[in-house]
């Protein structure tokens, strides 16, 4: 049995999520018709936009369904004109929707630098992005302080809430953000849906035009089988909390254990408040690449960075935003846990670790215990 | 109610259910192999990525395009505001022409892209069709002028079901140097597509419409010579920089597994589909004489039929007949009261256009059902015009 450990990248699809989705793959019918078949899959959008609502703390009526996450963030970031701030650890989609956007730096333990952030906030800024929390650590970002300095300058907030969704407790009203993206497939949910939930009152320029779906608010057939998907996925995710919060065990214990392997180890964002699943850790001389591919060797999954720039062997923009050099942010990898991770996976992932660092004559007094 | 409805389903231009055979080559993609598809280092991911490759050929095979052409999307909307905007906004931004022309009857996506690009600086020539619905491709030649970037010209009308003369506008397109986008949403796996022959540089596909699930959809983009986009969705830099976004890939594995049993079925189904539509025309045509038919008799797909009655609310008709799905206008603005737009742009007044109806047959779709909608239908008709729909007679 191989060991899955990149849950950020990709989670299994919850059973639940996939029975909503067969069924509603069962079922043909266009929820715009208004014959019977019709009506059927509208009722199946609505629940789904029930279910995701109240995952997050909004009105159902706040939630526009898109593609995924990616479009959800294009959308959010390209429909005010006027200056943008975003984080410099936010992830790829919201940088590559306003490549014009002013960077808000972040302290070393890759959280947003409040004081920065309200010297940047100018007249002309409209929007701020600011993610929940990161993809490759795991850091939660103080959004409901940044809500308050971006209102107080009259400015809109979104946040980006795709990796966070489901991995802990979160409420739109009380972290304030006028926007927030989710995406399904990062929860248990199928690929290829997502949404942008809007705070009531708010009407943003659409991105896809056509057909008056969503409210006019997004165009296109709705993609009723995902979104019964994320609609099951959310509300699982939502009973399943208590859970995902007792993951920060297993992430400890491996962090404790490749510690112990190997001092020299470095936890990125380990001081700061982190989601329960992800470990960021760095190797010194091993970039992240071969890290990866090495323990893949190993039956063990992993990453370098996200999962949409690797391909690229760029370092992670994220450990630069945080202070790290080149190298440091070269040779890091990017461990997630998820609701199918178990001790055994725990287990098999420090042992190659182990296998892996000593291998290349490094932490050469813990060999004997790897070996 | 609950569970599916046991209702004749003719509305196949709206949405059409997805092909089992479709369904069983996704579903392990969604729980026994489920790596994302750019996590390429390990075997997950790579398992994953060899999928898309593999239904990004099939799709190609379909429009006789190359793999590296292909640029999956969330479905043919966006396929369609990609291609338009995409093309428009390079070309503005680089100096090279602001003028689009498009034509009246096309979807509703193609139209608001058009209508976004012109309070962008962009100017629209549409182009008026026929009473047959076909465009007037002599007008659509005088439309084109030397700032035009882009022609956009839908491959088969949705309500209607003409096919357009796409070669015919390919070669126009070509010969006065400006791309030609055809929404082929309609037309891929019911008609044969080409885009060599046809000369078509941007082509919109949409999965819900040919037996793949809702959520995918593709954008032919021709390499050589080179149709140049500006993204809309930016990001990870997935498909080739033109549309960022993980790739769902259940979902692209059923749209490449539609597009191959399309690829293979679509002369034999479209033959029994001529077959029941005609036999559907003729009982029609025998019980209500007055009966009249949208769009060109021959040059629409097989699975497509318009059709009025004189004097006739389709909407009641439609409320008077709920065990038979069919539509009034696209599923996409049937919420809306006005009558159909295209049914206007063929020269239909609001009478005629308000008592038309879309019926859409498909794959499944039999002899018995045909029979069966076809007495329904008329029914429906003749209790409307006895005065009092026939639920009130009930």
């Amino acid at each position: 049995m191989d060991t899955y450990l990149d849950h950020n990248a990709t989670t299994p699809v919850r059973p639940e999520a996939a029975v909503a989705v067969a069924d509603a793959l069962a079922r043909a019918g266009n929820p715009s018709s208004t014959h019977r078949f019709g009506r059927l899959t509208r009722r199946a959008v609505d629940d789904a936009r029930e279910t995701v609502a109240d995952l997050v703390g909004a009105v159902p009526a706040g939630v526009v369904f898109t593609s995924g996450g990616t479009e959800a963030n294009n959308w959010a970031l390209r429909a005010f004109p006027g200056h943008v701030l975003v984080s410099a650890v936010e992830h790829d989609s919201v940088r590559g929707a306003r490549t014009d956007a002013g960077r808000i730096p972040v302290d070393a333990e890759g959280v947003v630098v409040l004081d920065a952030l309200a010297d940047m906030l100018s007249e002309d800024v409209r929007l701020v992005s600011v993610m929940l929390a990161n993809n490759e650590t795991g850091v939660i970002q103080p959004i409901a302080d940044i809500a308050s300095i971006v209102h107080e300058h009259g400015a809109l907030l979104h946040c980006d809430a795709v990796q966070a969704a489901g991995k802990i407790p979160l409420s739109m009203p009380e972290l304030g953000a006028d926007m927030l993206t989710l995406s399904a497939h990062k929860l248990g949910g199928p690929l290829g849906v997502g949404a942008l939930v809007l705070r009531p009152g708010l009407d943003p320029e659409p991105l896809l035009r056509g057909g008056g779906q969503e409210r006019r608010r997004r165009a296109g057939t709705e993609n009723v089988p995902g979104i019964a998907g994320f609609g099951a996925a959310a509300r699982i995710a939502a009973e399943h909390l208590p859970e995902a919060a007792q993951w920060a065990h297993l992430r400890d214990a491996i962090e404790t254990q490749v510690r112990a392997l190997c001092p020299d180890v470095r936890v990125h964002g380990a001081d700061a408040a982190r989601l329960p699943n992800t470990s960021c850790i760095g190797l010194p001389d091993l970039t992240g690449e071969f890290q990866v591919m090495s323990l893949d060797l190993a039956g063990v999954a992993v990453s370098a960075g996200s999962a949409c720039s690797s391909g690229k062997i760029a370092p992670s923009h994220v450990l630069a935003a945080m202070g790290c050099d080149e190298d440091t942010a070269r040779n890091a990898i990017r461990v997630s846990l998820g609701w199918t991770t178990t001790r055994d996976d725990v287990a098999r992932f420090v042992e190659a670790w182990g296998r892996m660092a000593s291998g290349q004559g490094r932490a050469q007094g813990e060999r004997r215990s790897v070996a | 109610m609950t569970g599916a409805p046991t209702a004749i389903y003719l509305d196949h231009q709206a949405t059409t259910p997805v092909d089992p055979r479709v369904l069983d080559a996704m579903l392990p993609w969604f729980s026994e192999t489920f790596g994302n598809a750019h996590s390429t280092q390990h075997a997950w991911g790579q398992q994953a990525a060899d999928a898309t490759e593999a239904a990004r050929e099939r799709v190609a095979a379909l429009i006789g395009a190359q793999a590296r052409e292909i640029v999956f999307t969330s479905g043919a909307t966006e396929s369609n505001n990609l291609a338009i905007k995409g093309a428009v906004r390079f070309a503005l931004r680089y100096g090279r022409g602001r003028h689009i022309v498009t034509v009246a009857t096309e979807h509703k996506c193609v139209l608001e892209a058009c209508a976004a690009l012109a309070e962008e600086g962009a100017r629209v020539s549409v182009v008026g069709v026929g009473p047959d619905g076909l465009v007037d491709v002599p007008a659509l030649a005088d439309a084109i002028d030397d700032d035009t970037v882009l022609v956009s010209v839908m491959a088969v009308n949705n309500e209607i079901g003409v096919v357009q003369p796409l070669a015919e506008i390919g070669a126009l397109c070509r010969a006065r140097g400006v791309l030609f986008h055809t929404d082929a949403a309609q037309a891929a796996g019911k008609i044969a597509l080409d885009v060599e022959a046809m000369q078509v540089d941007l082509l919109s596909i949409s999965g819900h419409k040919l037996y793949a699930p809702k959520g995918v959809g593709a954008l032919y983009v021709r390499r050589r010579p080179r149709a140049r986009l500006l993204a809309e969705i930016s990001g990870g830099g997935q498909e080739r920089g033109l549309r960022s976004g993980t790739l769902a890939v259940p979902l692209v594995v059923a749209l490449g597994e539609a597009c191959a049993i399309a690829h293979a079925e679509t002369d034999r189904e479209g033959a029994r589909l001529l077959v029941l539509r005609t036999d559907l025309l003729e009982r029609l045509r025998a019980a209500q004489p007055d009966l009249f038919l949208n769009g060109h008799g021959e040059l629409r797909v097989p699975g497509n039929l318009n059709v009025g009655f004189p004097g006739i609310d389709a909407e009641a008709l439609m409320a008077d007949m709920p065990e038979v799905a069919v539509s009034t206008g696209s599923a996409c603005t049937s919420a809306l009261v006005e009558p159909s737009y295209v049914l206007r742009a063929l020269g239909l007044d609001d009478e005629r256009a308000g008592a038309s109806i879309r019926i859409g047959l498909g794959r499944f779709t039999t002899r018995e059902e045909i029979a069966t909608a076809a007495e329904m239908i008329s029914a429906a008709v003749n209790a409307q015009r006895a005065g009092g729909s026939a639920r009130a007679a009930e």
